[in-house]
């Protein structure tokens, strides 16, 4: 009787153990849907991410030659006829705009005193021909008849000159009053909204469930932005990159920025508790992604502005800017005013 | 006949009476089970791969001491109980590193003197594996073909390549992370590492022969399981070891803040160059 209990006892284990082993698997199993290969087409089609999303995953170069600012003499005039209409304006402008553009270093310099050139990109293989660039006949960046940055209010414009004048006056004092982009907080450009710089103007697009993450390479700035239709956070929490939460509008990917640190600057201008960066990601082809921004911030400019440029799809990976820790120069130039003052 | 059917109505009960301890039984070697990493099957992502998108965390004592400690003085006196060391039990396998003789006593060194030489306190990007367990959040963004971990500390990050393998054209802080997959797991071998990082707050430390394999594994809804095994024939005797379970950030607001770090380091880096040196140590 003993032994039956215990061959009884020991058969319903086996059976629970075979029973309950499958029925784990299969609740794994019915959570998981099978990816479906996208079907071979001649005409590009939009890819998609496993959830059905447009898939913006990949590396791409912002480098561009469009500026900012549109050449006061195209007026407003927001397109080139074609490259030769572009050629023949960029020789009469004299200037190849942001975006690795090669460009002589003693014409940048006239002075040759060293300020007004961080690297001669051109030098080392960073910019010029060097780095891919998406096609266009943009005239600026800054959309609009006006094609620049409008006005600073009042406002803007007082805590300007009181930041420069605090410059002037402090500038060798500390690493604390050096500028923002030489102490490796931030270059000001990674924004949002992302703009091209001279060099560096690579970033990478992961997609997650969820989440879309933006890491760019100047100093390895990363924005992980819920998709899940949660509100910004808490308005005490200030952040460098602000505050970003997406959602789809179609296929297109739409990023809402708020809550920045007070000292983080969009060209090249402090922003307000007011400033709101709207993104708008579009892949329009194969190789590019369209990437549109406006920002309103009514305490420091008089109107909101837009902007435009093509991101390129580019092989090869983006590498570690590890800016901070290899920071010598700044070191350097404390010591050196330092010495200077002894003199 | 009628004392036939007792008898079997007996035995019908009897064996209804096994059933049900049988049933127990099994509910109670079953439950323990689903809690250990084999019996645990994960969720998978939409295209089949175990899914480990999330914030995690470590919740250990590995920040201070990778090995078994008891609890001692932080080295700042002034801040007294806030900043000490707590007990830990170790995160090492077998609990001891095998260090060769001379780098023991470089790791002693280097305690004496944290102060100066963490790059914790300088705001130097963790490393790998120390990133994963220092005391703040990182997320896991699982691309198609490629995975994104976003590390608070530092802003840190890692891009890990699951396509074929690829060689890094030079040494960083965050190495050169190829991935795959093995069964549940994600396995990331972790080179071209520099010598720059170290593996907690007690000097444990390595050279930039450094080659860590890291396994993450998950082990219930909302646990990883992180195993990482280090070898550097330059500082090792031989590959050890390291293990621990990482959890998940459950707030349903949970995300990754910025821990842009540089300006609390700036004054330990370069306070010694201001025109005008700050007067005592604190804020």
């Amino acid at each position: 009787m003993r032994r039956h209990l215990l061959s009884s006892l020991i058969a319903l284990v086996a059976v629970v153990l075979l029973v309950s082993a499958p029925v784990f698997a299969q609740g794994a199993a019915q959570s998981q849907v099978t990816a479906k290969p996208a079907p071979a087409a001649k005409a590009w089609t939009m890819p998609r991410t496993p959830d059905g999303k447009p898939d913006l995953q990949g590396v791409y170069s912002n480098a561009t030659n469009i500026p900012v600012a549109r050449p006061a003499n195209l007026g407003a005039k927001e397109f080139y006829t074609d490259d030769a209409d572009k050629a023949a304006s960029a020789a009469t402008s004299g200037r190849g705009g942001r975006g690795g553009a090669a460009r002589p270093a003693a014409a940048a310099d006239p002075e040759g005193n060293g300020l007004a050139v961080h690297y001669d990109t051109s030098q080392f293989g960073l910019g010029g021909p060097t780095v891919k660039r998406a096609a266009s006949l943009r005239t600026s960046i800054i959309t609009g008849p006006e094609g620049r940055v409008p006005a600073l209010t009042p406002e803007a414009q007082k805590r300007a000159a009181d930041r420069r004048q605090f410059q002037q006056e402090h500038q060798w004092d500390s690493a604390q009053t050096r500028p923002l982009a030489e102490r490796c907080v931030t270059w000001g450009f990674e924004g949002p909204p992302m703009m091209p710089v001279g060099y560096n103007s690579t970033l990478q697009i992961v997609q997650g469930q969820g989440y879309v993450a933006i890491v760019q390479e100047m100093i390895h700035d990363t924005r992980v932005i819920p998709t899940d239709g949660r509100p910004h956070g808490p308005a005490e929490i200030k952040r460098w990159m602000g505050d970003s939460v997406g959602h789809w509008e179609g296929d297109t990917l739409v990023v809402e920025t708020v809550n920045f640190e007070p000292r983080m600057a969009i060209q090249g201008n402090a922003v307000s508790d007011a400033a709101k960066v709207t993104e708008r990601f579009t892949r329009v082809d194969a190789d590019t992604v369209l990437y549109q921004f406006t920002v309103d911030d009514p305490k420091t400019w008089v109107k909101p502005f837009s902007g435009e440029y093509n991101m390129v799809h580019i092989d090869g990976n983006v590498y570690e800017y590890a800016c901070h820790e290899g920071n010598y120069g700044m070191a350097n130039n404390l010591s050196g005013a330092r010495a200077t003052e002894k003199k | 006949m009628g004392i036939q059917s007792g008898n079997m109505q007996s035995r019908l009960g009897k064996w209804l009476i096994v059933a049900a301890a049988g049933a127990a039984f099994c509910l109670l070697a079953v439950m323990p089970s689903s809690a250990q990493a084999p019996a645990y099957k994960a969720p998978k992502t939409k295209d089949g791969k175990p899914d480990l998108n999330g914030i995690w965390q470590a919740m250990n004592e590995a920040n201070w001491d990778i090995r078994p400690h008891a609890a001692s003085q932080g080295p700042v006196y002034s801040l007294g109980a806030a900043y000490s060391t707590p007990a830990g039990l170790g995160v090492v396998e077998g609990g001891e590193i095998p260090y060769k003789p001379e780098a023991a006593a470089k790791q002693k060194q280097n305690y004496t003197d944290r102060l100066k030489l963490d790059p914790e306190v300088k705001c130097y990007m963790g490393g790998v594996p120390r990133s994963t367990y220092m005391p703040y959040p990182f997320q896991i963004v699982q691309g198609t073909n490629t995975m994104m971990i976003v590390y608070e500390y530092a802003g840190a990050v890692r891009v890990i390549n699951m396509a074929a393998p690829t060689k890094a054209p030079a040494d960083s802080w965050m190495g050169w992370s190829n991935g795959h997959w093995e069964g549940d797991s994600l396995v990331v071998d972790v080179t071209s590492l520099n010598d720059s990082t170290w593996f907690d707050r007690a000097g444990n430390w390595h050279s930039d022969q450094l080659h860590v394999i890291e396994r993450y594994t998950r082990v219930a809804p909302d646990a990883l399981q992180y195993e990482a095994t280090i070898d550097d024939p330059k500082v090792f005797t031989r590959q050890w070891k390291m293990s621990m379970p990482l959890y998940r950030r459950m707030e349903k607001n949970a995300q990754l803040l910025e821990y842009k770090c540089v300006e609390f380091a700036e004054e330990v880096l370069y306070g010694h160059l201001r025109k005008q040196p700050l007067k005592g140590d604190s804020k």
